[in-house]
């Protein structure tokens, strides 16, 4: 190592830099593939889709994306040729393949449905988590070291353990497929995760600001709201993004505790079925749109990962 | 972590001039602020299990609800203890647990190692491996599957290419050897990044002057890996372990996703056992004792374990 370019003695050298570069690259390229392929399966039709040996290049079409909005029945050619013509896009690739659009397929539902619970319960566990969160890390509670570890184990069970008695609960109190249940108890899974990030977040803000603004003569509770909540803006709203992942991608609980109405996307784009087998270009589809939002969150949160995957744990 | 919260609860005592504040009082203030957290819980995560236990002795099958409900004392417990099929999947479990950590502890510090060269885009490059571990584990399972086709499958496709076997004997999912193993490389596809980016944070918490006390002495490259990189960075790699140990027992998405536990039971990992006989079989009181055997053995070996990574982390 050369005195010259070297910042410090211990500075890895050009080379090795190199190589763990080429390694890592090659690394993510390959670890990215899966979802590339999704990507590209989702602009195939459903012939390409199940091609041997698979196809890299094809005609794209969005015949998947039609097929994800849409339920569709085969119809003879008489019967497609005694109909009017095609209205649009979808309609007309639909009776390409001799079939005719009978209506609207569930997806959209379910994916409204993942919008409001996973916004829900996000909005009601940051509410509580602001303000139990606030109330340890600014006041004496009595066992407050035990009651935030009672907080934190909750997510030590098993959503099917728990999943038994909350599927009685609900059935007794008739919560059972409603988006009301889903919201109460993903706020109860995700309560833990933002009491515990929201925690490390206001414990950060100096508890100066609220004593000068209390002897401005402000109560508690209006220092709380004019100095603590806009000092925390940044936590709450990275915590908001953790619970919104974690609603959105849900899956144990509302595959055995909704069965319609109240379904979220993740246990119906498995259920998307076409002809003969799953119809992958829809399910791709499916996929596509149900994964873009995570992916722009993820970026958002680079800098806030480590903390929101570890309960706060650890900090960079 | 637990130290620091009694510190800053110390900190938090209240000030004269707080305790004359007009309204509520601090500690009125603090059980409003706290109360409907625990209230919550108490609801939605206490009172269920409480439910639970009270059920796991008693013969009540959720299907049924008119029918008397008998109490059979440890009945269940006994049985669960003496099933085999239990036992088996309590070993499948072990074993998915046991592979996947050991996979994906070894990449995961592997490609932290490696990324904290910070060699040039290290940091696109790093936000693009962490892609997979935000997904949704159910919609990654049922994709995966369709990888793994046999026939259409681009894995198999991929597999063949580079092996020469027919792609129509890679049968991943229903082969009876391959179908655990199709989903340890799933699971260690999704959650390497995981223990990849904890391993980081523990690697960049080493303090550079270490490094350069340990050259001034001529120390190798091997020399310092061993003593300073490994050791200090092992409560970072510990944690993930953690995490990833208490993920894993619980593994079900994935598991229901992609081989629903298939081909026969070699698969069925204990949720998809629980699932089976709670939701499939309806023996409510029967998969509640079970449910609470889970909970007390990851409750347990969760607190064993913390109490290791104390002793580490006092190092």
């Amino acid at each position: 190592m050369s005195l010259t370019t070297a910042h410090s003695v211990v500075a890895p050298s050009a080379n090795s830099k190199r190589i763990a570069g080429a390694i890592i690259i090659a690394y993510a390229l390959i670890s990215i593939v899966p979802l590339l392929w999704i990507f590209a399966t989702s602009f195939k039709t459903p012939p390409d889709s199940i091609a041997y040996p698979p196809k890299l290049l094809f005609q794209p079409s969005l015949e998947g994306y039609c097929n994800l909005f849409t339920t569709r029945t085969r119809q003879t050619p008489e019967y497609i040729n005694s109909l009017g013509p095609a209205t649009g896009f979808c309609d007309e690739t639909t009776r390409k393949r001799n079939m005719v659009i009978a209506g609207p397929s569930n997806f959209l539902p379910r994916f409204v449905n993942s919008l409001i619970i996973a916004f829900g319960s996000t909005f009601c566990a940051v509410f509580l988590g602001t303000l139990s969160a606030y109330g340890f890390s600014r006041f004496k509670v009595p066992l407050a070291d035990d009651l935030l570890f009672f907080i934190l184990s909750t997510r030590f069970m098993p959503p099917i353990a728990v999943a038994i008695p909350i599927y009685l609960m609900y059935r007794e109190l008739g919560l059972s497929d409603t988006a009301l249940g889903m919201i109460l108890l993903y706020t109860a899974v995700n309560v833990s995760l933002a009491v515990w990030l929201l925690k490390g977040f206001i414990d950060e803000i100096p508890r100066e600001y609220e004593e000068a603004a209390m002897i401005d003569g402000y109560t508690r509770l209006q220092a709380f709201w004019r100095t603590v909540l806009p000092q925390a803006t940044t936590g709450i709203a990275a915590t908001a993004i953790f619970c919104l992942i974690f609603a959105w991608n849900e899956y144990a609980f509302a595959a055995l505790l909704t069965s319609g109405t109240a379904q979220t996307a993740p246990p119906f784009i498995p259920t998307i079925i076409g002809e003969g087998g799953q119809d992958w270009p829809a399910v791709a589809a499916g996929t596509t749109i149900f994964l873009v939002p995570i992916l722009v969150f993820t970026i958002l949160l680079r800098k806030q990962l480590l903390r929101g995957i570890t309960f706060g744990a650890v900090r960079k | 972590m637990l130290n620091r919260t009694a510190e800053n609860v110390a900190r938090a005592t209240p000030e004269p001039l707080a305790r004359k504040v007009r309204g509520i009082s601090d500690k009125g203030l603090a059980w409003l602020f706290i109360s409907p957290t625990i209230l919550l819980l108490l609801a939605i995560n206490i009172f269920p299990l409480f439910w639970a236990i009270y059920l796991s002795f008693t013969n009540y099958r959720a299907n049924r609800p008119n029918e008397v409900v008998k109490n059979l004392g440890f009945a269940n417990y006994q049985r669960i203890l003496g099933d085999q099929d239990i036992w088996i999947a309590m070993q499948t479990t072990a074993h998915f647990v046991f592979w996947t950590i050991l996979l994906q502890t070894l990449i995961g510090f592997t490609l932290a190692w490696l990324i904290d060269r910070k060699f040039r885009g290290h940091a696109f490059w790093t936000t693009l491996i962490l892609v997979p571990m935000m997904l949704s584990p159910a919609v990654v399972g049922n994709f995966w599957r369709f990888l793994y086709e046999p026939q259409i499958g681009l894995f198999s496709y991929v597999i063949s290419f580079v092996s020469g076997i027919p792609p129509t004997s890679i049968q991943m999912l229903s082969n009876v050897s391959l179908a655990p193993w199709s989903i340890i490389i799933v699971d260690t596809w999704m959650w390497t990044p995981y223990v990849m980016l904890i391993c980081l944070a523990g690697l960049r918490s080493i303090p550079e002057y270490i490094y350069e006390a340990a050259e001034v002495d001529r120390a190798s490259n091997w020399r310092q890996f061993w003593s300073i990189t490994l050791p200090m960075a092992l409560p970072f790699i510990m944690l993930a372990v953690l995490f990833r140990g208490i993920e894993n027992f619980k593994m079900f998405d994935m598991v229901n996703l992609l081989t629903g536990g298939g081909p026969g039971s070699t698969t069925e990992v204990a949720s998809i056992t629980l699932k089976r006989q709670a939701f499939e079989s309806w023996r409510t009181g029967y998969s509640s004792a079970f449910a609470i055997i889970l909970f007390v053995a990851v409750f347990g070996l969760a607190n064993i374990y913390v109490k290791a990574l104390n002793k580490v982390k006092q190092r």
